[in-house]
């Protein structure tokens, strides 16, 4: 049934797309349709027994084949494919006001004039169940770096690394503008660092376009996101906390591996969890005043009294 | 090679809508029958019937419009057609711009849900002679639904019916809670997805974090139960929760040069003195400012408020009793 349901609107679209491209490589119109053009050949040959009623020469959908491309002679009154179905008008609309939403990511005039023209074209199909929100604070930088983007330039940045709660000046040569997970960033390969890096933009405090073209190392790789920004790396370190009921919220904020509910059921658990910089755990441990015990690494347990003594001594003076 | 049975179905499903899309009379199951190929191999009415009645839903499943009515009082028996200008995708132009955001657009979802129904969309305006160029260019957007919840919900939402699912309060650790939901919408905010709606034993608007949802989502009652009352903004739904409240102070904390880099991107340095700046922080929770603080440690030296002064320092008592006796 999966087959049909997949072939069914490939059949019904196929015609008025070969009626706007005369001569087409057939090795293309399978791409577009994303699928192979021997499974094209096959879907071609099936609509050459299609037509109207009377199904004599002239009612039935006719073809010629010129070498590897195709012409369609006869429509049988086949010239506009099927309208979007709500599911359909859903998902492009949303994805377009979401983008229209993204300023300096996209050109966001082209994208709204997108949107009418659909929403006209599809009539009453789409309605509004799916919204999706992306950071809008980072908008001028965003601008920025698309702007260097589009001509070829690096960039200067004053760039907020959380994790060590330090900020730095960097040269670097901007590959692609991400919007992933609700946040946008530009990832570029730093010079200082040599390596590809991904640059949060609400993070990025200054930016400069330099007057020296960007040119990555052409063995830089982009980084994979398809899984997600926290995909555990060799980076990352783990660490073993005890958290009260009311810590817990930072299991669902920060990567955490597994989590073990305390047998005594009073909410608290023990939760493994991921970190690249220990004074980053240590300031969040501390911020959680007792909430939250570290009980691996004892190192980082003792960092935390540590720092906690320190800033109390301080505070008396 | 013989046709397959599937090619044989989808050769009779397009001359069925090629047949009904030329007619503006209703025509009878059994003039469809006599012309339609491929009806006529029924063996016996009831076999005729069977074929007929799968076929018609499996064209309004792909959307299509198919009519029922009598042609006139007279007539006894109902008949079909599809209506040219329900069935047509209106006619759409767009320049280069727009079709290079019309293709990102196409390629923003990372679920298989939504990216099936945007590639669906994106072949039929192909088909409308529109070129879309999905080749990636310098921009990326994603936008990621992976909760195994999602497409049960967003079905559901689109559906119109009603949910009940089980549902771990408080995030990872919290009590189990069996909930009945009017869904009204999914919605990513912050890279995080909610489902809004009508919560049927709070009596209430409520945002759900699909995390949180556990599986299975069941549907209860009839599909097109529920109506989203009009004008309700979903995205306003979940930021509410969100919401710190109205500014009710402020702090001023005192940082030395070259630290606490976090807190100074939260405040505004209004002096320097003492090889450091003091910042001013905008109060909204206090309870939140003190946690960022006190994260600080020794590179925070707390000014005013008092209160805010006396929470940071109990929170520093507390990791200190927490972390006592640890030797490294």
């Amino acid at each position: 049934m999966s087959g049909l349901a997949d072939r069914l609107p490939r059949l019904l679209s196929l015609v008025p797309y070969l009626l706007a491209r005369p001569g087409i490589p057939i090795a293309e119109a399978a791409a577009d349709f994303g699928t192979t053009p021997r499974q094209l050949r096959r879907d071609l040959e099936l609509l050459w027994m299609c037509g109207l009623p009377g199904y004599g020469p002239g009612d039935l959908v006719d073809l010629s084949f010129s070498g590897d491309t195709v012409t369609v002679t006869e429509d049988a009154g086949m010239r506009r494919p099927l309208r979007l179905t709500t599911a359909e008008a859903t998902a492009l609309l949303v994805a377009l006001r979401t983008l229209g939403e993204a300023p300096g990511v996209v050109d966001t005039e082209a994208v709204q004039r997108a949107t009418a023209k659909i929403e006209r074209a599809v009539g009453d199909a789409g309605i509004a169940t799916v919204a999706v929100d992306l950071s809008r604070e980072e908008e001028a930088t965003a601008t920025a770096v698309r702007g260097a983007l589009d001509r070829g330039r690096a960039l200067q940045i004053v760039y907020y690394t959380a994790g060590r709660d330090a900020v730095s000046r960097r040269t670097v040569d901007p590959m692609r503008l991400l919007l992933v997970e609700g946040h946008g960033y530009l990832e570029a390969w730093c010079r200082e660092r040599e390596g590809v890096r991904l640059f949060r933009l609400d993070r990025v405090e200054e930016v400069t376009e330099l007057d020296e073209a960007s040119a990555p190392p052409p063995d830089a790789e982009p980084t994979d996101v398809s899984a997600g920004l926290f995909s555990p790396s060799e980076e990352h370190r783990t660490a073993v906390l005890e958290i009260d009921r009311e810590a817990r919220w930072i299991a669902e904020y920060y990567p955490v591996d597994e989590v073990v509910e305390h047998p005594d059921g009073s909410g608290s658990a023990r939760v493994l969890l991921r970190y690249a910089d220990p004074a980053w755990l240590v300031r969040l441990v501390l911020g959680l005043g007792g909430a939250a015990r570290v009980v691996e690494p004892p190192a980082l347990a003792a960092a935390v009294a540590e720092r906690a003594r320190a800033a109390l001594a301080g505070a008396k003076g | 090679m013989l046709p397959t049975v599937s090619s044989a179905r989808a050769e009779r499903l397009v001359n069925l809508v090629l047949c009904l899309l030329s007619t503006r009379q209703f025509l009878p199951a059994e003039r469809i029958r006599a012309t339609v190929p491929g009806y006529a191999d029924a063996p016996s009415d009831e076999a005729f019937f069977r074929m007929f009645e799968r076929d018609k839903t499996e064209l309004r499943e792909l959307g299509v419009p198919l009519e029922t009515g009598r042609q006139s009082a007279f007539d006894t028996v109902e008949g079909y057609r599809i209506a040219r200008g329900d069935y047509e995708l209106g006619e759409i132009d767009l320049d280069t711009e727009e079709a290079a955001a019309v293709a990102l657009a196409g390629s923003l979802w990372d679920s298989p849900e939504l990216a099936g129904a945007a590639h669906g969309a994106l072949r039929k305006l192909r088909a409308a002679g529109v070129e879309v160029d999905e080749t990636r260019g310098s921009v990326q957007p994603r936008v990621r639904a992976t909760e195994p919840t999602f497409g049960a919900l967003l079905a559901a939402v689109q559906a119109g019916q009603a949910v009940t699912f089980d549902h771990r309060r408080g995030g990872p650790t919290g009590e189990i809670v069996r909930r009945t939901v009017e869904p009204w919408g999914v919605v990513s905010w912050r890279g995080r997805w909610y489902l809004v709606g009508h919560d049927r034993d709070r009596a209430d608007v409520r945002s759900f974090r699909l995390s949180r949802i556990l599986e299975p989502v069941k549907t209860v009652g009839d599909p097109g139960e529920v109506t989203v009352p009009p004008g309700t903004d979903l995205m306003a739904s979940v930021r509410r929760n969100f919401d710190y409240g109205p500014v009710t102070g402020t702090a001023r904390v005192w940082v030395p040069e070259g630290h606490a880099h976090g807190l100074r991107r939260l405040g505004t340095v209004v002096e320097s003195r003492d090889g450091g700046d003091v910042l001013e922080i905008e109060l909204r929770s206090e309870r939140t400012v003190a946690r960022w603080l006190a994260g600080a440690g020794p590179d925070v030296v707390v000014l005013e408020p008092p209160a805010l002064a006396a929470r940071v320092r109990g929170l520093w008592e507390g990791a200190l009793a927490a972390h006592e006796g640890v030797r490294a």
